[in-house]
């Protein structure tokens, strides 16, 4: 499915109608005409509108909408509108890999762009490389930055699991306790977290007392909560789908008033309501947020201006529907994405597919970004050599139900040795 | 022309249908029958052993996924070259399907059908159990540069293409062989009424594992020759839905014909690429025109054609 999101006339009739206004709209109006000239350049957005990613993919959707209307309304990528061609991929990596094959082949897009559940990305990302398109994804998986996809594939709007966790170390060693138990699902994502953190942890002089996977099919989880040590100061916790607010109210049946701390990935309750019946107990409790889903009280203005374009009121929900919440720690990827591939563009003077190469090569050679409406999330710093960006990462306590920003990491914390160098790898 | 020349008529024109296709159609579309081919040898498999022998499996994607991980797993952690991967891939699906084969033919019937779903779903927790090694749900690719036989690219269009062309038609000939074939016979008299074939003296439960095996394996080699030309291996392939898929192609193509599961799942590929392009509802497009076509086509679209019009189809 295609939609043109075209730039937002900003001139009514009745303002045309007068000469001052006409006078200041001479140049928007030759803009314009520019881009209209142009052919478009046309995004492939692989959407996970069903399947396990849908609550994802459609936040990913309106925000991806709102930064190409922005962009539009800007003067487009060199002059020409940008074009969003968007396919749902079912959540699926076989499906995934039929749909980057259509962006190449059937809509000639000029890159992919938008994929989250790194199993699709994994799926996809092979058939990109061998179309010798450029593929963006906003997953925060570590397979970029790992090493184990291709030189056309990229990660330069949302940080990594690896950096994320590795982040959290410092926090929770200093303030929570430095004897901690993992409470994590028993497949790629819940691992990822057990290994970077034990690791991350120990550096800090903590350790991880036990480590307590929960099968994927799980529906109860009141048997695993004796096997938590005595002696546990922390808990973290990263139990996702739909069996988490059941994983939080047992938990909270079980510990009761004498609860150790608490910390989990906002991963969990992503598009969830913080103030769901069952998750009272979260109260006192600590989160990882990507970007903070409340706006808090030192708001930047470039987090005002990017809630509003997107549609996202104070507490994170949509300005349509309070009960909408938002995936508000991995949307604003999609923003800060486009953004880096409008700027490569522009550097690359991209004028069509011919140029994959070269916009590859404009982006690897971007390093810092600054705090701006491009990057509302916060500075980010992109290793051009591993694909990855890496950005600070939130702490929030839940304090009377909503989320409460209590420490920020520096780019520094999440930092790690680079696995690989794609720039060494032909196209 | 009797019925034995129509049928290989049927077949060869068919695979020299598909090898001008490539010629002709844009690259798109091309792209697209590679996959589908791919996972027509997958619905064959399957095909032989609901189709055929009529026994109803919803655990078929452990043996798809048996060959996929046979092959992924050698080539992603030993480096194995493709040739001798697929060979593990093939004998993955060997080992399994007989191990399997031999265990759920104690049970007949809706018994049948629960502990195929059930070994399948075991073979799902296991690929997420040794995660270390699989990447579990996540999985992993396979490198662009190993992907190559003799110097050919299987990365390559055309050399992809006509690879998966190659083994689906060794696949579609073997299998329509081995249907006309005396065991293909014997296969068919156990469907139509197994305690028949057993008082004219057949070993029904032999040739049953027999044909798990073979379908099995066929599955299996499905599963090897995706992930070698597409370059990916994960426990989505493991998944319930994976092993609906195939039943699903069959029905809709028509069971018990040889290339009912090839037209089934061309059907529902473009169905759901037709429909997704046209509406965010595809899914329901997708359901309704299932409702319809087993409402209007029961025995399936080459069933359909068989019964009413053409009666010597294969």
């Amino acid at each position: 499915m295609s939609k043109l999101i075209k730039p937002t006339p900003t001139l009514t009739r009745r303002t045309l109608l007068g000469t001052a206004a006409a006078a200041a709209a001479t140049p928007l109006l030759g803009r314009y005409a520019q881009a209209q000239s142009s052919e478009p350049i046309r995004i492939g957005f692989q959407v996970h509108r069903t399947g396990i990613g849908a609550s994802y993919g459609r936040w990913y959707d309106r925000t991806t909408t709102a930064a190409v209307k922005r962009i539009n309304d800007m003067g487009g990528i060199n002059g020409r509108p940008v074009e969003i061609v968007a396919e749902d991929d079912g959540t699926d990596p076989k499906r995934g890999a039929e749909v980057v094959e259509k962006f190449a082949t059937q809509h000639n897009c000029d890159i992919g762009f938008g994929t989250l559940f790194s199993h699709v990305v994994y799926g996809s990302a092979p058939r990109a490389g061998e179309l010798k398109l450029p593929y963006f994804v906003v997953s925060e998986g570590h397979h970029v930055a790992s090493g184990a996809l291709n030189r056309w594939t990229m990660q330069p709007g949302i940080t990594d699991v690896k950096s994320q966790v590795q982040a959290m170390a410092p926090f929770v060693a200093n303030n929570l306790g430095k004897k901690v138990t993992m409470i994590y699902p028993d497949f790629a994502f819940g691992h990822d977290h057990r290994d970077y953190f034990s690791e991350a942890i120990e550096k800090q002089g903590g350790e991880v007392v036990a480590k307590i996977a929960i099968p994927p099919s799980e529906t109860s989880f009141t048997k695993y909560f004796p096997k938590i040590p005595r002696d546990t100061e922390v808990i973290y916790h990263v139990m996702i789908g739909p069996a988490v607010l059941t994983f939080v109210k047992e938990m909270g049946e079980f510990f009761g008033p004498s609860k150790p701390e608490i910390f989990g990935f906002l991963d969990s309750l992503e598009a969830v309501d913080i103030n769901s019946p069952g998750l009272e107990f979260l109260e006192g409790t600590y989160f990882w947020e990507g970007n903070p889903r409340y706006a808090q009280a030192d708001q930047s203005s470039h987090d005002k201006m990017y809630r509003e374009a997107v549609g996202v009121d104070e507490n994170g929900a949509s300005v349509s529907d309070a009960k909408d919440v938002s995936t508000y720690s991995h949307m604003f990827g999609c923003w800060e994405t486009l953004n880096i591939i409008k700027r490569g563009m522009e550097a690359a003077d991209y004028k069509g597919t011919d140029d994959r190469s070269n916009l590859i090569e404009a982006i690897e050679e971007m390093s810092d970004m600054p705090l701006s409406d491009d990057h509302p999330q916060g500075a980010k710093r992109f290793n051009g050599k591993t694909h990855q960006t890496f950005g600070h990462q939130y702490i929030s306590k839940v304090d009377s139900g909503k989320l409460v920003l209590a420490h920020t990491s520096s780019i520094e914390d999440t930092l790690y040795e680079d696995e690989v160098d794609y720039t060494t790898q032909s196209f | 022309m009797n019925e034995t020349s129509k049928s290989h008529s049927l077949h060869l024109g068919l695979i020299a249908v598909l090898a001008l296709s490539y010629f002709v159609l844009p690259a798109y579309h091309s792209g697209n029958l590679a996959s589908v081919m791919v996972i027509a040898i997958y619905a064959m498999g399957y095909n032989l052993l609901f189709g055929y022998t009529g026994l109803l499996s919803l655990g078929h994607a452990l043996f798809f996924s048996a060959g996929l991980y046979g092959l992924g797993l050698v080539m992603h952690l030993a480096n194995w070259t493709p040739l001798p991967a697929f060979a593990a891939g093939l004998i993955a699906a060997l080992v399994v399907s007989a191990v399997i084969g031999f265990l759920i033919l104690r049970t007949t019937g809706v018994a049948f059908m629960i502990v195929t779903l059930m070994f399948a779903q075991a073979g799902y927790l296991t690929i997420l159990y040794f995660g270390k090694y699989t990447r579990g749900d996540e999985g992993f690719a396979l490198k662009q540069a190993s992907r190559q036989i003799a110097g050919y690219d299987l990365t390559d269009p055309g050399v992809r293409y006509f690879c998966a062309l190659l083994l689906f038609s060794v696949t579609l000939l073997g299998l329509a062989y081995i249907i006309r074939a005396p065991f293909g016979r014997t296969l068919i008299a156990i469907r139509e009424n197994e305690e028949r074939a057993r008082m004219l003296g057949y070993n029904v439960t032999a040739i049953k594992l027999k044909a798990v095996i073979l379908s099995g394996v066929v599955s299996g080699a499905s599963g090897a020759t995706y992930a070698l030309l597409f370059g990916y291996a994960g426990a989505t392939f493991a998944t319930v839905q994976y092993s609906i898929f195939p039943l699903l192609w069959v029905l809709v193509g028509g069971a018990g014909t040889t290339v009912g599961p090839f037209i089934g799942a061309l059907f529902m590929f473009y169905l759901i690429d037709y429909a997704s392009g046209k509406t965010e509802a595809y899914l329901l497009v997708v359901g309704v025109t299932l409702v319809l076509v087993t409402l209007f086509l029961p025995h399936g679209i080459v069933g359909t054609i068989r019964t009413r019009f053409l009666r010597w189809l294969p």
